[in-house]
Protein backbone atom coordinates (compact mmCIF):
# COMPACT_ATOMS: atom_id res chain seq x y z
CA UNK A 1 0.00 0.00 0.00
CA UNK A 2 1.75 3.40 -0.64
CA UNK A 3 0.54 6.60 1.44
CA UNK A 4 3.46 8.29 -0.09
CA UNK A 5 2.28 11.51 -2.72
CA UNK A 6 4.96 13.19 -4.83
CA UNK A 7 4.62 17.68 -4.80
CA UNK A 8 7.05 19.06 -7.47
CA UNK A 9 9.34 16.39 -6.70
CA UNK A 10 9.32 16.22 -3.24
CA UNK A 11 8.43 12.80 -1.94
CA UNK A 12 5.93 13.25 1.26
CA UNK A 13 5.85 9.82 3.53
CA UNK A 14 1.94 10.68 3.54
CA UNK A 15 -0.08 13.19 2.69
CA UNK A 16 -1.11 15.37 6.25
CA UNK A 17 0.76 18.36 6.58
CA UNK A 18 0.08 21.37 9.18
CA UNK A 19 -1.56 24.48 8.26
CA UNK A 20 1.18 27.49 8.89
CA UNK A 21 0.71 29.64 12.19
CA UNK A 22 -1.10 26.74 13.85
CA UNK A 23 1.90 24.86 14.62
CA UNK A 24 4.39 27.36 15.22
CA UNK A 25 7.58 25.32 13.88
CA UNK A 26 6.68 22.08 15.79
CA UNK A 27 8.46 21.98 19.02
CA UNK A 28 5.66 22.99 21.11
CA UNK A 29 3.41 20.41 19.28
CA UNK A 30 6.41 17.83 19.13
CA UNK A 31 5.55 17.00 22.65
CA UNK A 32 2.23 15.62 21.59
CA UNK A 33 2.81 14.10 18.45
CA UNK A 34 6.26 12.34 16.66
CA UNK A 35 6.57 15.26 14.08
CA UNK A 36 8.75 12.18 11.70
CA UNK A 37 4.79 11.17 11.46
CA UNK A 38 3.75 13.40 9.23
CA UNK A 39 4.07 14.48 5.79
CA UNK A 40 5.52 17.85 6.48
CA UNK A 41 5.94 20.68 9.02
CA UNK A 42 4.15 23.73 7.70
CA UNK A 43 6.14 26.38 9.76
CA UNK A 44 4.27 30.03 11.26
CA UNK A 45 4.64 32.85 8.42
CA UNK A 46 7.97 34.61 8.40
CA UNK A 47 9.16 37.72 6.95
CA UNK A 48 12.65 39.36 6.49
CA UNK A 49 12.51 41.17 9.67
CA UNK A 50 10.72 40.55 13.22
CA UNK A 51 7.26 41.34 13.27
CA UNK A 52 5.26 42.59 16.13
CA UNK A 53 1.40 41.41 15.06
CA UNK A 54 -1.49 43.06 16.12
CA UNK A 55 -2.80 44.02 19.22
CA UNK A 56 -4.37 41.59 21.75
CA UNK A 57 -7.41 40.30 21.86
CA UNK A 58 -6.34 38.34 18.60
CA UNK A 59 -8.68 35.56 18.43
CA UNK A 60 -12.42 34.78 19.14
CA UNK A 61 -14.48 31.66 18.85
CA UNK A 62 -17.71 31.66 16.23
CA UNK A 63 -19.64 28.72 15.88
CA UNK A 64 -17.80 25.77 15.10
CA UNK A 65 -14.63 27.80 14.45
CA UNK A 66 -12.41 30.81 15.32
CA UNK A 67 -11.52 34.20 14.04
CA UNK A 68 -7.75 35.29 14.20
CA UNK A 69 -5.76 38.85 13.61
CA UNK A 70 -2.66 37.46 14.66
CA UNK A 71 -1.07 40.07 12.24
CA UNK A 72 2.09 37.54 11.23
CA UNK A 73 3.54 37.93 14.61
CA UNK A 74 7.45 36.59 13.50
CA UNK A 75 10.77 36.84 14.43
CA UNK A 76 12.66 37.35 11.02
CA UNK A 77 14.20 35.18 8.94
CA UNK A 78 17.51 35.43 10.30
CA UNK A 79 16.45 33.75 14.07
CA UNK A 80 14.12 31.50 11.89
CA UNK A 81 17.47 29.57 9.60
CA UNK A 82 19.39 29.85 12.98
CA UNK A 83 17.04 28.34 15.21
CA UNK A 84 13.89 26.62 13.66
CA UNK A 85 15.43 24.66 10.30
CA UNK A 86 17.71 22.82 12.75
CA UNK A 87 15.32 21.77 15.13
CA UNK A 88 12.87 20.62 12.42
CA UNK A 89 15.86 18.75 10.67
CA UNK A 90 16.21 16.75 13.83
CA UNK A 91 12.99 15.17 12.36
CA UNK A 92 12.48 12.82 9.38
CA UNK A 93 9.81 15.10 7.55
CA UNK A 94 9.78 17.35 5.11
CA UNK A 95 9.90 21.26 5.64
CA UNK A 96 7.96 24.31 4.47
CA UNK A 97 8.71 27.31 5.06
CA UNK A 98 5.64 29.85 4.92
CA UNK A 99 6.72 33.59 4.29
CA UNK A 100 5.05 36.25 4.49
CA UNK A 101 5.95 39.99 3.30
CA UNK A 102 4.40 44.29 3.05
CA UNK A 103 6.12 44.52 -0.62
CA UNK A 104 7.79 42.45 -3.41
CA UNK A 105 11.57 43.40 -1.75
CA UNK A 106 9.84 41.92 1.63
CA UNK A 107 9.11 38.56 0.10
CA UNK A 108 12.06 38.64 -2.28
CA UNK A 109 14.46 39.16 1.02
CA UNK A 110 13.16 35.75 2.56
CA UNK A 111 13.03 33.75 -0.63
CA UNK A 112 16.97 34.95 -1.33
CA UNK A 113 18.10 33.81 2.03
CA UNK A 114 16.37 30.64 2.46
CA UNK A 115 18.00 29.38 -1.11
CA UNK A 116 21.24 28.45 1.15
CA UNK A 117 19.04 27.23 3.52
CA UNK A 118 18.21 23.13 4.12
CA UNK A 119 14.57 23.29 3.51
CA UNK A 120 12.71 21.49 1.44
CA UNK A 121 10.10 24.12 -0.06
CA UNK A 122 8.73 27.28 0.51
CA UNK A 123 4.78 28.36 0.76
CA UNK A 124 4.25 31.95 -0.04
CA UNK A 125 1.35 33.90 1.56
CA UNK A 126 -0.06 36.65 -0.79
CA UNK A 127 -3.26 35.88 1.19
CA UNK A 128 -3.24 36.89 5.13
CA UNK A 129 -6.42 39.56 5.27
CA UNK A 130 -4.94 40.63 8.42
CA UNK A 131 -2.31 43.05 7.49
CA UNK A 132 -3.24 46.65 6.35
CA UNK A 133 -0.87 46.88 3.37
CA UNK A 134 -1.15 47.69 -0.26
CA UNK A 135 0.09 43.48 -0.43
CA UNK A 136 -3.74 42.78 0.31
CA UNK A 137 -3.64 43.25 -3.50
CA UNK A 138 -1.08 40.64 -4.54
CA UNK A 139 -3.60 37.67 -4.02
CA UNK A 140 -6.75 39.58 -4.69
CA UNK A 141 -5.52 40.74 -8.22
CA UNK A 142 -4.79 37.80 -10.55
CA UNK A 143 -2.08 40.12 -12.37
CA UNK A 144 -0.02 41.07 -9.79
CA UNK A 145 -0.38 37.34 -8.46
CA UNK A 146 1.52 36.10 -12.11
CA UNK A 147 4.23 39.04 -11.74
CA UNK A 148 4.84 37.90 -8.03
CA UNK A 149 4.77 34.30 -8.81
CA UNK A 150 7.49 34.53 -11.43
CA UNK A 151 9.88 37.08 -9.60
CA UNK A 152 10.21 34.07 -6.78
CA UNK A 153 10.30 31.48 -9.08
CA UNK A 154 13.41 33.17 -10.69
CA UNK A 155 15.19 33.66 -6.87
CA UNK A 156 13.54 30.86 -5.63
CA UNK A 157 16.37 27.46 -5.01
CA UNK A 158 13.21 25.41 -4.03
CA UNK A 159 10.01 24.35 -5.17
CA UNK A 160 7.72 27.11 -4.91
CA UNK A 161 3.55 26.79 -3.30
CA UNK A 162 1.57 29.57 -4.01
CA UNK A 163 -1.14 29.57 -0.99
CA UNK A 164 -4.29 31.42 -2.20
CA UNK A 165 -6.58 33.33 -0.30
CA UNK A 166 -10.42 32.69 -0.46
CA UNK A 167 -11.49 36.29 -0.60
CA UNK A 168 -12.04 36.62 -4.23
CA UNK A 169 -14.69 36.18 -6.80
CA UNK A 170 -13.38 33.25 -8.76
CA UNK A 171 -10.20 31.19 -6.74
CA UNK A 172 -9.96 29.56 -10.74
CA UNK A 173 -8.54 32.92 -12.26
CA UNK A 174 -6.02 33.59 -9.08
CA UNK A 175 -4.76 29.56 -9.72
CA UNK A 176 -4.66 30.41 -13.19
CA UNK A 177 -2.11 33.38 -12.68
CA UNK A 178 0.20 31.50 -10.29
CA UNK A 179 0.32 28.75 -12.74
CA UNK A 180 1.39 30.91 -15.34
CA UNK A 181 3.56 32.69 -13.47
CA UNK A 182 5.84 29.67 -12.87
CA UNK A 183 4.37 28.18 -9.10
CA UNK A 184 4.81 24.72 -8.65
CA UNK A 185 2.09 23.90 -6.89
CA UNK A 186 -0.83 25.85 -5.18
CA UNK A 187 -2.20 25.51 -1.13
CA UNK A 188 -5.48 26.76 -0.34
CA UNK A 189 -7.59 27.99 1.56
CA UNK A 190 -5.98 30.35 3.51
CA UNK A 191 -9.00 32.23 6.31
CA UNK A 192 -12.28 33.83 5.09
CA UNK A 193 -11.86 37.65 6.30
CA UNK A 194 -14.68 38.28 9.11
CA UNK A 195 -16.00 40.20 12.20
CA UNK A 196 -17.49 39.21 15.27
CA UNK A 197 -18.28 41.81 17.50
CA UNK A 198 -18.99 41.33 21.24
CA UNK A 199 -22.34 42.36 22.39
CA UNK A 200 -21.41 43.33 26.22
CA UNK A 201 -18.34 45.55 25.29
CA UNK A 202 -19.86 46.93 22.47
CA UNK A 203 -16.69 46.58 20.52
CA UNK A 204 -14.90 44.21 17.90
CA UNK A 205 -14.01 41.08 19.32
CA UNK A 206 -10.64 41.15 18.00
CA UNK A 207 -8.42 44.29 17.79
CA UNK A 208 -7.69 44.26 14.63
CA UNK A 209 -11.87 44.63 13.98
CA UNK A 210 -11.91 42.01 11.16
CA UNK A 211 -9.86 38.44 11.02
CA UNK A 212 -9.29 34.88 9.12
CA UNK A 213 -12.00 32.84 9.94
CA UNK A 214 -10.79 29.06 10.08
CA UNK A 215 -12.12 25.60 11.22
CA UNK A 216 -14.97 23.09 10.71
CA UNK A 217 -17.04 25.82 9.99
CA UNK A 218 -15.69 26.60 6.95
CA UNK A 219 -14.64 23.35 5.35
CA UNK A 220 -17.72 22.98 2.66
CA UNK A 221 -16.30 26.30 1.23
CA UNK A 222 -12.85 25.09 1.41
CA UNK A 223 -14.06 21.91 -0.23
CA UNK A 224 -15.08 23.86 -3.51
CA UNK A 225 -12.63 25.97 -3.91
CA UNK A 226 -10.11 22.80 -4.15
CA UNK A 227 -11.80 21.16 -6.39
CA UNK A 228 -12.72 23.88 -8.79
CA UNK A 229 -9.54 24.62 -9.00
CA UNK A 230 -8.19 21.27 -9.41
CA UNK A 231 -10.40 21.32 -12.66
CA UNK A 232 -8.67 24.78 -13.76
CA UNK A 233 -5.13 24.50 -13.27
CA UNK A 234 -2.50 21.16 -13.50
CA UNK A 235 -0.36 22.11 -10.53
CA UNK A 236 -0.40 20.08 -7.37
CA UNK A 237 -2.87 21.15 -4.68
CA UNK A 238 -2.53 21.20 -0.78
CA UNK A 239 -6.08 20.91 0.41
CA UNK A 240 -6.91 22.72 3.79
CA UNK A 241 -10.02 24.65 5.42
CA UNK A 242 -11.62 22.96 8.87
CA UNK A 243 -10.05 19.58 8.34
CA UNK A 244 -10.18 18.12 12.15
CA UNK A 245 -10.91 14.47 10.94
CA UNK A 246 -9.20 11.22 8.37
CA UNK A 247 -12.90 11.81 6.94
CA UNK A 248 -12.06 15.09 6.24
CA UNK A 249 -9.14 14.74 4.74
CA UNK A 250 -10.45 12.27 2.33
CA UNK A 251 -12.84 14.36 1.22
CA UNK A 252 -10.43 16.79 -0.01
CA UNK A 253 -8.67 14.21 -1.56
CA UNK A 254 -11.06 13.50 -3.52
CA UNK A 255 -11.53 16.76 -4.40
CA UNK A 256 -8.12 17.13 -6.04
CA UNK A 257 -5.77 17.38 -3.25
CA UNK A 258 -2.32 15.67 -3.63
CA UNK A 259 -1.76 16.82 0.05
CA UNK A 260 -3.95 18.50 3.13
CA UNK A 261 -3.12 20.64 5.89
CA UNK A 262 -4.42 20.86 9.55
CA UNK A 263 -5.08 23.81 11.16
CA UNK A 264 -7.02 24.89 13.73
CA UNK A 265 -8.38 21.59 14.74
CA UNK A 266 -4.76 20.83 16.54
CA UNK A 267 -6.10 23.58 19.25
CA UNK A 268 -8.45 21.16 20.18
CA UNK A 269 -6.85 17.87 19.00
CA UNK A 270 -3.18 18.23 19.40
CA UNK A 271 -2.60 14.76 18.00
CA UNK A 272 -5.13 15.61 15.10
CA UNK A 273 -1.97 15.78 12.64
CA UNK A 274 -0.75 11.63 13.36
CA UNK A 275 -4.77 10.05 13.68
CA UNK A 276 -5.68 11.89 10.45
CA UNK A 277 -2.33 10.50 8.80
CA UNK A 278 -3.23 6.83 10.53
CA UNK A 279 -7.07 7.05 9.77
CA UNK A 280 -6.05 7.80 6.40
CA UNK A 281 -4.03 4.67 6.07
CA UNK A 282 -7.22 2.96 7.46
CA UNK A 283 -9.84 4.31 5.37
CA UNK A 284 -7.50 2.86 2.23
CA UNK A 285 -6.51 -0.91 4.06
CA UNK A 286 -10.60 -1.14 4.53
CA UNK A 287 -11.21 -0.40 1.06
CA UNK A 288 -8.46 -1.66 -0.84
CA UNK A 289 -7.27 1.49 -2.40
CA UNK A 290 -3.44 0.81 -3.18
CA UNK A 291 -2.09 3.76 -3.73
CA UNK A 292 -3.20 7.10 -2.44
CA UNK A 293 -3.20 8.76 -5.60
CA UNK A 294 -5.79 6.69 -6.94
CA UNK A 295 -8.00 8.92 -4.64
CA UNK A 296 -6.37 12.40 -5.91
CA UNK A 297 -9.50 14.36 -8.05
CA UNK A 298 -11.54 10.69 -8.35
CA UNK A 299 -14.66 12.73 -7.87
CA UNK A 300 -15.43 15.20 -10.86
CA UNK B 1 5.20 16.57 30.45
CA UNK B 2 1.68 18.25 28.85
CA UNK B 3 -1.23 15.45 28.19
CA UNK B 4 -4.37 15.89 26.88
CA UNK B 5 -6.41 13.51 28.47
CA UNK B 6 -10.55 12.74 29.96
CA UNK B 7 -10.34 13.90 33.51
CA UNK B 8 -13.40 12.05 35.54
CA UNK B 9 -14.67 14.78 38.00
CA UNK B 10 -15.04 13.55 41.57
CA UNK B 11 -17.30 16.13 42.73
CA UNK B 12 -18.81 19.58 41.88
CA UNK B 13 -20.21 22.00 44.10
CA UNK B 14 -21.71 25.93 43.93
CA UNK B 15 -20.11 27.60 46.37
CA UNK B 16 -21.42 31.22 45.20
CA UNK B 17 -24.14 32.12 43.06
CA UNK B 18 -21.89 31.70 39.74
CA UNK B 19 -19.10 30.20 41.49
CA UNK B 20 -19.10 26.21 41.10
CA UNK B 21 -15.65 23.89 42.53
CA UNK B 22 -14.88 20.90 41.26
CA UNK B 23 -12.24 18.25 41.62
CA UNK B 24 -10.86 15.97 38.70
CA UNK B 25 -8.89 13.09 39.08
CA UNK B 26 -6.19 13.41 36.21
CA UNK B 27 -2.78 11.50 35.59
CA UNK B 28 -0.41 14.24 35.56
CA UNK B 29 -0.99 16.00 38.98
CA UNK B 30 2.45 15.31 40.18
CA UNK B 31 3.51 17.64 37.86
CA UNK B 32 1.92 20.48 38.83
CA UNK B 33 2.93 24.03 40.61
CA UNK B 34 0.92 26.67 41.58
CA UNK B 35 -0.12 29.27 39.28
CA UNK B 36 -0.28 26.75 36.53
CA UNK B 37 -3.59 26.40 34.53
CA UNK B 38 -5.34 23.83 32.46
CA UNK B 39 -7.52 23.75 29.40
CA UNK B 40 -10.43 22.38 29.59
CA UNK B 41 -12.75 21.52 26.05
CA UNK B 42 -16.37 21.56 25.62
CA UNK B 43 -18.34 18.74 24.38
CA UNK B 44 -19.91 20.50 22.07
CA UNK B 45 -18.19 20.73 18.57
CA UNK B 46 -19.21 23.90 17.95
CA UNK B 47 -17.02 25.34 20.27
CA UNK B 48 -13.19 25.02 19.65
CA UNK B 49 -11.20 26.72 21.90
CA UNK B 50 -9.94 25.97 24.98
CA UNK B 51 -11.21 27.53 28.39
CA UNK B 52 -7.60 28.18 30.36
CA UNK B 53 -8.47 27.45 34.54
CA UNK B 54 -6.42 27.85 37.21
CA UNK B 55 -5.40 25.31 39.32
CA UNK B 56 -6.84 26.52 43.00
CA UNK B 57 -5.67 23.00 44.77
CA UNK B 58 -3.37 20.14 43.83
CA UNK B 59 -3.28 16.91 45.58
CA UNK B 60 -0.69 15.24 44.12
CA UNK B 61 -0.73 11.70 46.19
CA UNK B 62 -4.59 10.92 45.38
CA UNK B 63 -3.70 12.49 41.65
CA UNK B 64 -6.49 15.57 41.73
CA UNK B 65 -6.97 19.07 40.64
CA UNK B 66 -9.44 21.53 42.22
CA UNK B 67 -10.65 23.85 39.98
CA UNK B 68 -12.99 26.97 40.84
CA UNK B 69 -14.73 29.57 38.56
CA UNK B 70 -16.93 31.70 37.50
CA UNK B 71 -19.67 31.39 35.07
CA UNK B 72 -19.48 33.88 32.97
CA UNK B 73 -20.31 32.35 29.23
CA UNK B 74 -21.68 28.84 27.25
CA UNK B 75 -18.43 27.05 28.06
CA UNK B 76 -18.37 27.76 31.38
CA UNK B 77 -22.06 27.35 31.83
CA UNK B 78 -21.64 23.30 30.10
CA UNK B 79 -18.62 22.86 32.48
CA UNK B 80 -20.95 24.03 35.56
CA UNK B 81 -24.06 21.37 34.42
CA UNK B 82 -20.94 18.17 34.97
CA UNK B 83 -21.59 15.90 38.00
CA UNK B 84 -19.66 13.01 39.61
CA UNK B 85 -18.84 10.60 37.14
CA UNK B 86 -18.71 12.58 34.57
CA UNK B 87 -16.01 13.10 32.54
CA UNK B 88 -13.92 16.28 30.20
CA UNK B 89 -11.38 16.54 28.29
CA UNK B 90 -8.80 18.40 29.86
CA UNK B 91 -4.86 19.81 28.45
CA UNK B 92 -1.52 20.52 31.69
CA UNK B 93 -0.14 21.31 32.98
CA UNK B 94 0.55 24.44 31.51
CA UNK B 95 2.15 27.81 31.78
CA UNK B 96 5.37 28.36 34.57
CA UNK B 97 3.22 29.17 38.03
CA UNK B 98 4.68 31.26 40.97
CA UNK B 99 8.08 30.93 41.76
CA UNK B 100 8.00 30.14 45.01
CA UNK B 101 11.67 30.16 45.91
CA UNK B 102 11.87 33.75 45.29
CA UNK B 103 9.23 34.35 48.03
CA UNK B 104 9.94 31.41 50.62
CA UNK B 105 11.02 32.59 54.09
CA UNK B 106 9.84 36.26 53.69
CA UNK B 107 7.16 38.13 54.05
CA UNK B 108 4.62 37.94 51.61
CA UNK B 109 1.35 39.33 49.82
CA UNK B 110 -0.63 36.36 47.92
CA UNK B 111 -3.01 39.21 46.16
CA UNK B 112 -6.52 37.86 44.49
CA UNK B 113 -9.21 39.72 43.00
CA UNK B 114 -12.28 37.93 42.32
CA UNK B 115 -11.68 34.77 40.14
CA UNK B 116 -8.23 35.50 40.64
CA UNK B 117 -8.24 34.23 44.22
CA UNK B 118 -8.47 30.84 43.59
CA UNK B 119 -4.74 30.16 42.61
CA UNK B 120 -3.86 32.29 45.69
CA UNK B 121 -5.18 29.33 47.49
CA UNK B 122 -2.44 26.17 46.59
CA UNK B 123 -0.24 28.99 46.64
CA UNK B 124 -0.55 29.67 49.99
CA UNK B 125 -0.66 26.21 51.18
CA UNK B 126 2.97 25.56 49.62
CA UNK B 127 4.70 28.86 50.43
CA UNK B 128 6.70 28.20 53.33
CA UNK B 129 6.83 31.92 54.20
CA UNK B 130 4.86 35.01 55.97
CA UNK B 131 1.58 34.73 53.97
CA UNK B 132 -0.50 37.80 54.70
CA UNK B 133 -3.44 36.90 51.87
CA UNK B 134 -5.97 39.92 50.53
CA UNK B 135 -8.85 38.75 48.92
CA UNK B 136 -10.65 41.17 46.98
CA UNK B 137 -14.26 40.59 46.12
CA UNK B 138 -17.10 41.90 44.58
CA UNK B 139 -20.01 41.35 47.18
CA UNK B 140 -20.15 37.07 47.89
CA UNK B 141 -16.99 35.99 49.65
CA UNK B 142 -15.77 32.37 48.71
CA UNK B 143 -12.60 29.68 49.70
CA UNK B 144 -12.32 32.13 52.89
CA UNK B 145 -12.55 29.30 55.16
CA UNK B 146 -9.19 27.01 53.43
CA UNK B 147 -7.22 30.99 53.18
CA UNK B 148 -7.44 31.47 56.64
CA UNK B 149 -5.79 27.93 57.42
CA UNK B 150 -3.01 29.20 55.39
CA UNK B 151 -2.49 32.37 56.30
CA UNK B 152 -3.47 35.66 58.16
CA UNK B 153 -6.48 36.37 55.53
CA UNK B 154 -7.48 40.48 54.96
CA UNK B 155 -10.68 40.28 52.86
CA UNK B 156 -11.97 43.70 50.88
CA UNK B 157 -15.27 43.95 49.46
CA UNK B 158 -16.38 46.81 46.88
CA UNK B 159 -19.67 47.02 48.43
CA UNK B 160 -18.11 47.18 52.09
CA UNK B 161 -20.46 44.08 53.33
CA UNK B 162 -17.13 42.36 54.33
CA UNK B 163 -13.84 44.02 55.09
CA UNK B 164 -12.18 46.65 54.02
CA UNK B 165 -14.68 48.70 51.73
CA UNK B 166 -13.39 48.98 48.28
CA UNK B 167 -10.19 46.49 46.80
CA UNK B 168 -7.74 44.78 47.79
CA UNK B 169 -4.93 48.02 48.28
CA UNK B 170 -7.24 49.30 50.13
CA UNK B 171 -7.34 46.74 52.35
CA UNK B 172 -3.35 46.89 52.66
CA UNK B 173 -3.70 50.70 53.84
CA UNK B 174 -6.41 50.36 56.35
CA UNK B 175 -4.53 47.62 57.68
CA UNK B 176 -0.82 49.11 57.27
CA UNK B 177 0.46 45.98 55.98
CA UNK B 178 3.80 45.34 54.44
CA UNK B 179 5.67 42.89 52.87
CA UNK B 180 8.81 42.26 50.82
CA UNK B 181 7.70 40.19 48.33
CA UNK B 182 3.98 40.25 45.88
CA UNK B 183 2.16 37.34 44.25
CA UNK B 184 -1.29 38.35 42.59
CA UNK B 185 -3.56 37.54 40.86
CA UNK B 186 -6.83 39.27 38.78
CA UNK B 187 -8.30 41.80 36.65
CA UNK B 188 -5.79 43.94 34.98
CA UNK B 189 -6.82 47.20 36.71
CA UNK B 190 -5.53 45.35 40.11
CA UNK B 191 -2.88 44.09 38.51
CA UNK B 192 -1.39 47.86 37.20
CA UNK B 193 -2.69 49.09 40.62
CA UNK B 194 -0.82 46.42 42.14
CA UNK B 195 2.68 46.60 40.12
CA UNK B 196 2.71 50.86 40.66
CA UNK B 197 2.45 49.86 44.25
CA UNK B 198 5.36 47.37 44.20
CA UNK B 199 7.32 49.67 41.99
CA UNK B 200 6.71 52.57 44.95
CA UNK B 201 7.36 50.43 47.70
CA UNK B 202 10.92 48.77 45.46
CA UNK B 203 9.98 45.42 46.13
CA UNK B 204 9.57 42.66 43.51
CA UNK B 205 5.88 41.70 42.29
CA UNK B 206 4.54 38.39 40.30
CA UNK B 207 1.59 38.35 38.78
CA UNK B 208 -0.61 36.53 37.03
CA UNK B 209 -2.14 37.54 33.20
CA UNK B 210 -4.75 36.27 31.67
CA UNK B 211 -5.47 36.40 27.46
CA UNK B 212 -7.55 34.50 24.81
CA UNK B 213 -5.76 31.67 24.22
CA UNK B 214 -6.11 29.11 21.31
CA UNK B 215 -2.90 26.44 21.58
CA UNK B 216 -2.09 26.90 25.11
CA UNK B 217 1.05 25.45 24.79
CA UNK B 218 3.00 28.16 22.75
CA UNK B 219 2.50 27.57 19.15
CA UNK B 220 -0.81 30.12 17.65
CA UNK B 221 0.77 33.61 19.50
CA UNK B 222 -2.45 34.11 20.36
CA UNK B 223 -2.19 35.04 23.88
CA UNK B 224 0.34 37.44 23.96
CA UNK B 225 0.96 40.63 26.46
CA UNK B 226 3.78 43.35 25.74
CA UNK B 227 7.47 42.95 27.13
CA UNK B 228 9.38 45.78 28.03
CA UNK B 229 12.37 44.50 27.25
CA UNK B 230 12.67 42.53 23.20
CA UNK B 231 11.44 38.63 24.09
CA UNK B 232 14.45 35.63 23.82
CA UNK B 233 12.19 33.77 22.00
CA UNK B 234 9.35 35.99 19.64
CA UNK B 235 12.53 38.49 19.54
CA UNK B 236 10.31 41.30 19.90
CA UNK B 237 8.05 42.80 22.82
CA UNK B 238 5.93 40.27 23.45
CA UNK B 239 5.37 37.62 25.39
CA UNK B 240 3.43 34.33 25.44
CA UNK B 241 1.27 34.03 28.39
CA UNK B 242 0.55 30.43 27.98
CA UNK B 243 4.04 29.29 28.40
CA UNK B 244 6.23 32.42 29.39
CA UNK B 245 3.19 33.18 31.97
CA UNK B 246 0.78 32.78 32.93
CA UNK B 247 3.18 34.28 35.83
CA UNK B 248 5.60 37.48 34.61
CA UNK B 249 7.80 39.76 37.22
CA UNK B 250 6.02 42.72 37.17
CA UNK B 251 8.38 44.80 35.86
CA UNK B 252 8.83 43.22 32.93
CA UNK B 253 5.47 43.26 31.11
CA UNK B 254 3.55 46.21 29.84
CA UNK B 255 0.19 46.56 31.28
C1 LIG C 1 -4.35 31.60 32.62
C2 LIG C 1 -5.82 31.78 32.90
C3 LIG C 1 -6.35 31.29 34.08
C4 LIG C 1 -7.72 31.42 34.36
N1 LIG C 1 -8.20 30.92 35.53
C5 LIG C 1 -9.50 31.02 35.82
C6 LIG C 1 -10.04 30.46 37.01
O1 LIG C 1 -9.31 29.87 37.83
N2 LIG C 1 -11.37 30.58 37.24
C7 LIG C 1 -12.21 31.22 36.36
O2 LIG C 1 -13.40 31.30 36.61
N3 LIG C 1 -11.72 31.75 35.23
C8 LIG C 1 -10.40 31.67 34.92
N4 LIG C 1 -9.92 32.21 33.73
C9 LIG C 1 -10.89 32.83 32.82
C10 LIG C 1 -11.61 31.74 32.01
O3 LIG C 1 -10.70 31.19 31.09
C11 LIG C 1 -12.82 32.30 31.24
O4 LIG C 1 -13.75 32.80 32.15
C12 LIG C 1 -13.49 31.22 30.38
O5 LIG C 1 -12.63 30.86 29.32
C13 LIG C 1 -14.81 31.69 29.84
O6 LIG C 1 -15.35 30.71 28.98
P1 LIG C 1 -16.91 30.73 28.58
O7 LIG C 1 -17.09 29.81 27.45
O8 LIG C 1 -17.74 30.51 29.77
O9 LIG C 1 -17.13 32.26 28.15
P2 LIG C 1 -17.28 32.89 26.70
O10 LIG C 1 -17.20 34.34 26.90
O11 LIG C 1 -18.44 32.33 25.98
O12 LIG C 1 -15.96 32.40 25.97
C14 LIG C 1 -15.72 32.65 24.62
C15 LIG C 1 -14.24 32.47 24.34
O13 LIG C 1 -13.48 33.49 25.01
C16 LIG C 1 -12.54 32.93 25.90
N5 LIG C 1 -12.53 33.74 27.14
C17 LIG C 1 -13.59 34.38 27.70
N6 LIG C 1 -13.20 35.02 28.82
C18 LIG C 1 -11.87 34.80 28.97
C19 LIG C 1 -10.90 35.20 29.92
N7 LIG C 1 -11.20 35.96 30.96
N8 LIG C 1 -9.64 34.77 29.76
C20 LIG C 1 -9.29 34.00 28.70
N9 LIG C 1 -10.17 33.59 27.78
C21 LIG C 1 -11.44 33.98 27.90
C22 LIG C 1 -13.04 31.52 26.15
O14 LIG C 1 -11.97 30.65 26.50
C23 LIG C 1 -13.65 31.17 24.82
O15 LIG C 1 -12.67 30.77 23.90
C24 LIG C 1 -8.57 32.10 33.44
C25 LIG C 1 -8.03 32.59 32.25
C26 LIG C 1 -6.67 32.45 31.97
C27 LIG C 1 -6.12 32.99 30.71
C1 LIG D 1 -3.99 31.32 14.51
C2 LIG D 1 -3.77 31.17 13.03
C3 LIG D 1 -2.61 31.68 12.47
C4 LIG D 1 -2.38 31.57 11.10
N1 LIG D 1 -1.22 32.05 10.56
C5 LIG D 1 -0.96 31.89 9.23
C6 LIG D 1 0.30 32.32 8.66
O1 LIG D 1 1.19 32.82 9.36
N2 LIG D 1 0.48 32.15 7.32
C7 LIG D 1 -0.47 31.57 6.52
O2 LIG D 1 -0.24 31.44 5.32
N3 LIG D 1 -1.65 31.14 7.04
C8 LIG D 1 -1.91 31.29 8.36
N4 LIG D 1 -3.11 30.81 8.90
C9 LIG D 1 -4.09 30.16 8.00
C10 LIG D 1 -3.98 28.62 8.08
O3 LIG D 1 -2.70 28.17 7.67
C11 LIG D 1 -5.07 27.94 7.23
O4 LIG D 1 -4.92 28.34 5.90
C12 LIG D 1 -6.48 28.26 7.69
O5 LIG D 1 -6.54 28.41 9.08
C13 LIG D 1 -7.51 27.22 7.25
O6 LIG D 1 -7.25 25.95 7.83
P1 LIG D 1 -7.93 25.40 9.20
O7 LIG D 1 -9.39 25.64 9.09
O8 LIG D 1 -7.54 23.96 9.26
O9 LIG D 1 -7.32 26.21 10.31
C14 LIG D 1 -3.35 30.94 10.28
C15 LIG D 1 -4.51 30.41 10.86
C16 LIG D 1 -4.74 30.51 12.23
C17 LIG D 1 -6.00 29.94 12.81
S1 LIG E 1 -2.57 30.31 23.16
FE1 LIG E 1 -1.32 29.83 21.47
S2 LIG E 1 0.50 30.87 22.00
FE2 LIG E 1 -0.68 31.08 23.79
Amino acid sequence: MNTKVNIAGVELKNPVMTASGTFGSGEEYSEFVDLSKLGAVVTKGVANVPWSGNPTPRIAETYGGMINAIGLQNPGIEVFCKRDIPFLRQHDTRIIVNVCGHAEEEYLAVVERLAEEDIDMMEINISCPNVNANFLAFGQDPKKVEELTAKIKKAAKQPVIMKLTPNVTDITEIAKAAEAGGADAVSLINTLTGMKIDINRRTFAVANKTGGMSGPAVKPVAVRMVYQVAQAIKLPIIGMGGIATWEDAIEFILAGATAVSVGTANFYNPYATVEIAEGIEAYMKKNKVEDLRELIGAVR
Amino acid sequence: MKKKEQAVILSQEKIGSDVYSMWLKVTFAKECRPGQFISLYSKDGSRVLPRPISLCEIDREKGTLRLVYRTVGAGTNEFAKLTQGDTIEVMGPLGNGFPLEEAAGRKVFLMGGGIGIPPMLQTAKELQAEKQIIAGYRDELFLTEEMKANGTLYIATEDGSAGTTGNVLDAIRENALEADVIFACGPTPMLRAIKAYAQEKNIPCWISMEEKMACGIGACLACVCQSKEVDDHSHVHNKRICKDGPVFLASEVEL
